[in-house]
């Protein structure tokens, strides 16, 4: 018989040995994505037909580059802890399981270098 | 050798489709297209900052009606995983759990997604 508390098996431990840090990451990453999202899609749609000029305009004043940026990195942050869910979901194979999680972080990451090295040329 | 045949607990196929089992998977599938919905987005941003060419370049993609096709998948996706994650957190605070409530809002998440959808389109391209 184990003498352990139930509660020290849950504290950052369990199998993974993260306890439930990826859920509540996403779940913080969820909050915050709520009023950004309505933010980013009710300027978009204004942007839809505007020339180069108007749009730079509008990402280079520093309210919109500072929310584009904090925009992108939680999306893309949010994303990565999503999809490396579903591959721990459905894929079984040791060695796809691993391919696909290289493959998120490595996406993830150029993806979100990409966007923020462009806002700060854009923006500074 | 011997293969045991035990009970095996019911699975998918098993069950009724239901509405809250589509949405369930929608989540799932729309988070995966979102995930194609940021290389657009870093595609614009990158055309941006490479300068008017490239920006004109991207908005010509965008304008036809493949690039039209694919923007209406990426707002519909976001929609739906907007509505459909504003529930999911109600649920994880342990709100609007039981089945009844859980039906009434299936229904908010398929019209909530259908009407940001339309406003967004509407706005953005004076059509729906």
């Amino acid at each position: 018989m184990s003498l352990n508390t139930p509660i020290s098996k849950v504290r950052g431990l369990g199998s993974a040995k993260s306890g439930t840090n990826h859920w509540w990451m996403q779940k913080i990453a969820a909050v915050a994505l709520v009023p950004l999202t309505i933010w980013f899609v009710a300027s978009i749609v204004q942007m839809t037909n505007a020339d180069y000029f108007t749009v730079i305009t509008w990402l280079s004043s520093p309210v919109s580059a500072i929310l584009m940026l904090i925009y992108i990195v939680i999306a893309l942050y949010h994303l990565r802890l999503g999809l490396t869910e579903i591959v721990e979901d459905y894929i079984h194979g040791e060695g796809m399981k691993v391919f696909f999680q290289f493959a998120i972080l490595f996406g993830c990451t150029i993806i979100t270098v990409a966007s923020i090295f462009s806002v700060l040329k854009i923006a500074l | 050798m011997t293969t045991v045949k035990r009970p095996t607990s019911p699975h998918l196929q098993i069950y009724k489709w239901a509405p809250h089992m589509a949405l369930s998977i929608l989540h799932r599938v729309s988070g995966v297209a979102l995930g194609g919905g940021t290389l657009l987005l870093v595609w614009w941003l990158i055309a941006l900052a490479s300068g008017p060419d490239q920006y004109a370049q991207f908005q010509t993609c965008m304008h036809s009606i493949y690039g039209k096709i694919v923007l209406f998948g990426f707002t519909t996706a976001l929609m739906l995983h907007l509505c459909n994650g504003i529930r999911h957190l109600f649920w994880d605070m342990g709100v609007g759990f039981d089945v009844e409530t859980t039906a009434r809002t299936n229904i908010l998440v398929f019209l909530g997604t259908a009407v940001l959808t339309a406003l967004a389109w509407t706005i953005g391209y004076g059509l729906v």
